[in-house]
C-alpha cells in the first residue's frame, strides 16, 4: 500500500539505551555450542556488545527517562505534546496502554491522545506513518511523541542461541510535527498475517494464557531450550521473508518516489544482524557506507527502535546541521515490512542516552 | 582453493556429510551452520551468493551445494 504524506517532519530523534552491557564472548558458555562455532557466527553476524535492562525495568522506565532528560534540557515542551504513541511489543501491562503510563508518571496535559500500537521491528515505520497521518487529519494535533522499543531480554530464553545473544533492549524517542516547508513523504507498507508464526510468542494471550506449564523450557530439536512464554524466531523463515520481500518493496518506494538507489544518501534499515543487512545491500548494488549495519555490534537489536539508533550512532551531526535524502526500512512479526523515503534532517537533537 | 568436503567438516567435523541425503532434515547443518557456510563458499570460491538463494533446498546435500556453484560458474 502507497501512502504519500505532505509538510510532516522528524524533528528530533533520543535513543536511551541501558547502561547494562553484556559481552557475547562471555556469554558464549551458557549456549549449548562449541566456543569455535561460536566465534565463527561472532564474526559474520556482528554478535559482539550488546545493552540489556536491569531485573524489572520496563519500557515505560527508558520512556521517562528519556523524556525527562528532553525536558529538562530545554528540548521538548511537555505541553507541546499532543500525541503519545508507543510502538512496543512488550508493554509494561495488558492494560492500561504503556503511552497511559507514560502520560501519567510525567503528569503530561489530560488534552492528548495517548495509543498503543503492537508492532516490533517494523514498528519505527508504521509508528511515523501513523504520527503523520494524525497530524494530517486532526488539526489539534501538532506534536507527536513517538516512542519505538521492547525489552524482549525479559521475553527470550537466555539458553537460545538463536534469538537471546542478539538481543538488545533500548527505548527511543521522535518528535514529528509539520514542516514549514512543502514537503513529501512517500510511504509504502505490506502485511502478511499468514506467515505469523516466525516470528512469535506463543504464550501470554488469551489464545494461551501464561501457566506453570508455559513457563517450562523445552528443547524443540534444534538444541536452543525454550517455553512457549519466550519470543521464538524462524531465523531461515525470517531471513528468506526479507531477503525476497523487501528489496521489490523499496524498488517500488522509489519508482513511486521517482528517485533511484544512487539518488538516496542513506538506506536505515532495521538491524537484526550484519550478515543480513550485507546481503541486502549486496543485492540491491547499495554502497556499504549508505547502508549502516554496526547496531546488532554495539547494542544489540532493539526491535523497533534499531532505525532511529542507526540514525543516532552514525549520522548524529550530520542530521542536526543538515539534511539528507533517507530510506527508512522495517520489517518484521506480523509479518510486517514497510519503508519511508523522506529528506531526515536539521533536527533538534540527535544523540543516545544510558538509562 | 579448499573442498567442498574440506568446508562442511571444518564446519561440522563430527559429521559425515557423504552419507545424507539431507543435512538441514538430518540435523547436521542448522541456520547458522548454512550462514558459516554461504560466507565460507563465497571467501573460498571468490562468488556472490544472494540472498534469495540462501534457502535451504540450496543446502541440502552434496548435489544441491554443487549445483550452486555450478551456478555461479564455478568448476566442482
Amino acid at each position: 500500500m502507497n501512502l504519500t504524506f505532505h509538510r510532516k517532519r522528524i524533528s528530533g530523534i533520543l535513543a536511551v539505551l541501558p547502561a547494562r552491557e553484556l559481552s557475547f564472548v562471555e556469554e558464549m558458555k551458557n549456549y549449548n555450542f562449541p566456543e569455535e562455532r561460536s566465534r565463527k557466527l561472532m564474526e559474520v553476524m556482528g554478535y559482539n556488545k550488546r545493552r540489556i535492562v536491569e531485573p524489572g525495568v520496563c519500557v515505560s522506565d527508558l520512556a521517562v527517562f528519556g523524556l525527562r532528560h528532553l525536558f529538562e534540557k530545554g528540548l521538548l515542551d511537555p505541553l507541546e505534546i499532543d500525541a503519545l504513541l508507543v510502538i512496543s511489543h512488550s508493554p509494561d501491562y495488558l492494560m492500561p496502554p504503556t503511552s497511559n503510563v507514560i502520560q501519567g508518571r510525567l503528569c503530561l496535559k489530560h488534552d492528548m491522545l495517548c495509543l498503543d500500537i503492537s508492532q516490533a521491528c517494523a514498528g519505527f515505520v508504521i509508528g511515523l506513518m501513523q504520527g503523520f497521518g494524525m497530524l494530517t487529519t486532526h488539526g489539534n494535533i501538532r506534536k507527536v511523541v513517538l516512542i519505538n522499543g521492547d525489552i524482549f531480554s525479559r521475553r527470550a530464553s537466555s539458553k537460545d542461541r538463536s534469538i537471546y545473544p542478539l538481543i538488545g533492549d533500548a527505548v527511543t524517542i521522535t518528535v514529528i510535527e509539520q514542516d514549514a516547508e512543502e514537503s513529501i513523504i512517500h510511504a509504502n507498507v505490506k502485511m502478511d498475517g499468514t506467515r505469523r508464526e516466525a516470528l512469535m510468542i506463543p504464550a501470554g494471550g488469551l489464545h494461551l494464557p501464561c501457566s506453570a506449564e508455559t513457563a517450562i523450557e523445552q528443547d524443540e530439536g534444534d538444541n536452543n531450550p525454550r517455553a512457549k512464554n519466550h519470543l521464538r524466531m524462524d531465523g531461515s523463515a525470517i531471513f528468506n521473508f526479507v531477503q525476497s520481500e523487501v528489496p521489490p518493496l523499496i524498488e517500488e518506494l522509489l519508482t513511486t518516489a521517482g528517485v533511484s538507489v544512487e539518488n538516496v544518501d542513506y538506506f536505515l534499515c532495521h538491524q537484526p544482524n550484519r550478515f543480513m543487512l550485507q546481503k541486502l545491500a549486496e543485492k540491491m548494488n547499495i554502497a556499504s557506507a549508505k547502508m549502516p549495519n554496526n547496531v546488532v555490534e554495539n547494542f544489540g537489536n532493539s526491535s523497533g527502535a534499531t532505525i532511529p539508533i542507526a540514525a543516532a550512532l552514525n549520522l548524529s551531526e550530520q542530521l542536526k546541521h543538515g539534511e539528507s535524502l533517507s530510506c527508512l526500512v522495517g520489517y518484521g512479526g506480523g509479518l510486517t515490512w514497510a519503508a519511508m523515503l523522506l529528506r531526515l534532517g536539521n533536527l533538534k537533537f540527535c544523540e543516545i542516552v544510558d538509562f | 582453493m579448499k573442498l567442498l568436503s574440506e568446508i562442511l567438516q571444518e564446519i561440522r567435523p563430527e559429521y559425515d556429510f557423504s552419507s545424507s541425503s539431507d543435512f538441514i532434515a538430518d540435523g547436521m547443518l542448522d541456520s547458522f551452520d548454512v550462514i558459516t557456510l554461504v560466507t565460507a563458499l563465497e571467501k573460498n570460491y571468490s562468488i556472490f551468493i544472494s540472498g534469495t538463494d540462501i534457502v535451504p533446498e540450496n543446502f541440502q546435500n552434496l548435489q544441491a551445494i554443487h549445483t550452486l556453484l555450478t551456478q555461479h560458474g564455478v568448476q566442482v
